[in-house]
């Protein structure tokens, strides 16, 4: 039995939160390995951090034995970059069960460093990955009967807000936003900001019990393909997952296209520079590996923790956390 | 006085909106995997007693209120102002006014310690509390005998208000009440 002093035992967390943990993870591991999903293990720390706009790497310094000159490295927000590169290496399906880093993230919901469940499936398309997080989803939180909707992004807006966030024009997103949220942003601030605002504040805690959002406007592809909707809009092939109102999972019919990769490597540090955020270096063994060529796949990042506190009833995920970031 | 960014939210930080000092009741960190982060606050206006959820964008500050809550002892009110002293033994008196009282008027007893919240240095709230002990000023005769159980009547306390005692109470008796619901308690 595990021992730990005291008063951290009574005030942080309850050791029945280990178990509920120890049985999530072995029950992920039976998950994949009845359907033959190989679990692999890529650095934490890497010397490309991630370019998306909205994600902070925390950066470390390794200093070599010998010499006082420190290499700039990260940790990593997620898997994905280095899963990617196995996949184009020819791993097949892979899994892998991620300590996580992203630098600013603290909350209730939120922890710098977390645990990522991220999958890649070959030759899934979007609905057939967003049933088997389904399946996932419904073996951990077995004492619940989940019916699950799925909605598409536009559907969500016009069946909460009554506007379409594809077609709208920035006025008519603006003056719903501020129709809704208290808060003072600039005109000028960008459309997907106005969305997320939108998204995070109207939507979320309007969604049924379990339910997918998919098929994102095409500006918040990140590392999605796009594609074109049933009504002709351009969309990325995304979604997200949200269960009681907390997002769980984020998933993507991935980009292949190397071409197209380094042209969102761009566009994001462009974007980085206009939130007079650092540029980061584009990831050149992600970019080669696209180029020897990533096997057509769908893949989804799901927050460990935020399931566990789904499992458990808990609203703080320190609850379910043996330290948080406080006590780490 | 000092900014604080929205990184440095917590619940109880008092910060001026719009002209008016406000109290984080509850902070909220939202951010989508993929998307902008806010943080959401649940604001009190210190002044109205509004209570309504402010958005603010990843970085941004906003100005510190200099508001204070101190334990004050009631004195007296000379119709306009109700005068207070800081029950700290410098004997240092206040004057709110009837906004500042608000609905705490019906709780005022003297030489009672109420929490005044001071905006540069002038008070802007006061609150009772949680149990006041008040005498009963007017109530209809009290039925003897019936201690155990049933029925209610008004009663006109010594402060104006008014509440529902249990019938057996008599006028000058002296009664706990809790602040927060307006309800009788016991007999003090």
């Amino acid at each position: 039995m595990l021992r730990l002093p005291k008063a951290d035992i009574s005030q942080h967390h309850q050791l029945h939160q280990l178990r509920n943990r120890a049985k999530v993870i072995s029950q992920i591991r039976a998950f994949f390995a009845a359907r033959d999903v190989l679990e692999v293990d890529t650095p934490v720390m890497s010397h490309y951090g991630v370019s998306d706009p909205h994600i902070d790497s925390i950066p470390v310094t390794f200093t070599p034995d010998g010499t006082s000159i420190g290499h700039s490295m990260y940790l990593m927000s997620s898997p994905e970059y280095a899963m990617k590169r196995l996949l184009a290496a020819g791993s097949g399906c892979i899994y892998q069960i991620a300590k996580a880093f992203r630098n600013g993230e603290a909350g209730r919901r939120h922890n710098p460093e977390f645990t990522l469940l991220e999958w890649y499936r070959l030759d899934f398309t979007l609905e057939q990955l967003m049933q088997e997080v389904a399946n996932l989803i419904d073996i951990v939180l077995i004492d619940e009967v989940l019916e699950w909707h799925f909605w598409s992004y536009r559907q969500a807006f016009e069946e909460v807000l009554s506007i379409n966030p594809l077609t709208a024009s920035d006025d008519a997103i603006q003056a719903k936003a501020l129709a809704h949220v208290d808060i003072q942003m600039d005109h000028s601030t960008p459309r997907d900001t106005w969305l997320d605002l939108l998204m995070s504040h109207c939507i979320e805690p309007q969604l049924p019990t379990a339910c997918f959002i998919y098929d994102y406007p095409a500006s918040q592809a990140a590392l999605a393909r796009t594609d074109i909707d049933e009504r002709g809009n351009k969309v990325a092939r995304r979604f997200e997952v949200y269960v009681n109102g907390i997002e769980l999972a984020n998933g993507y019919h991935e980009l292949t296209d190397a071409q197209e990769q380094e042209q969102r490597f761009a566009l994001d540090n462009a974007a980085r520079s206009a939130m007079s955020k650092v540029p980061m270096a584009a990831d050149i063994r992600l970019v080669a590996a696209l180029q020897a060529g990533l096997p057509e796949c769908s893949g989804v990042a799901l927050g460990v923790e935020r399931l566990l506190m789904l499992a458990s009833g808990e609203k703080d995920i320190a609850k379910v956390m043996a330290f948080n970031h406080h006590l780490a | 006085m000092a900014n604080y960014n929205s990184n440095e939210f917590k619940s109880g930080l008092k910060v001026m909106l719009e002209g008016d000092p406000c109290s984080m009741v509850d902070v909220e960190f939202v951010k989508p995997g993929k998307g902008q982060a806010f943080t959401r606050v649940r604001m009190k206006n210190l002044k109205t007693g509004r209570v309504w959820d402010r958005t603010f964008k990843s970085g941004e500050s906003i100005e510190a209120a200099d508001v204070m809550d101190l334990n004050m002892e009631y004195l007296y009110t000379d119709g306009e102002f109700w005068h207070f002293m800081l029950a700290d033994g410098t004997f240092e008196q206040y004057g709110a006014d009837v906004s500042a009282v608000g609905d705490c008027i019906k709780w005022l007893k003297e030489q009672e310690i109420y929490v005044v919240t001071l905006w540069n240095d002038a008070p802007i709230a006061v609150a009772a509390p949680n149990f006041v002990d008040l005498e009963v000023t007017e109530t209809d005769p009290g039925l003897k005998g019936d201690t155990a159980q049933g029925g209610s009547k008004p009663a006109i306390l010594a402060t104006g208000a008014t509440v529902r005692v249990p019938l057996f109470i008599e006028q000058g008796e002296f009664l706990k009440i809790d602040t927060r619901s307006g309800e009788y308690v016991s007999r003090a």
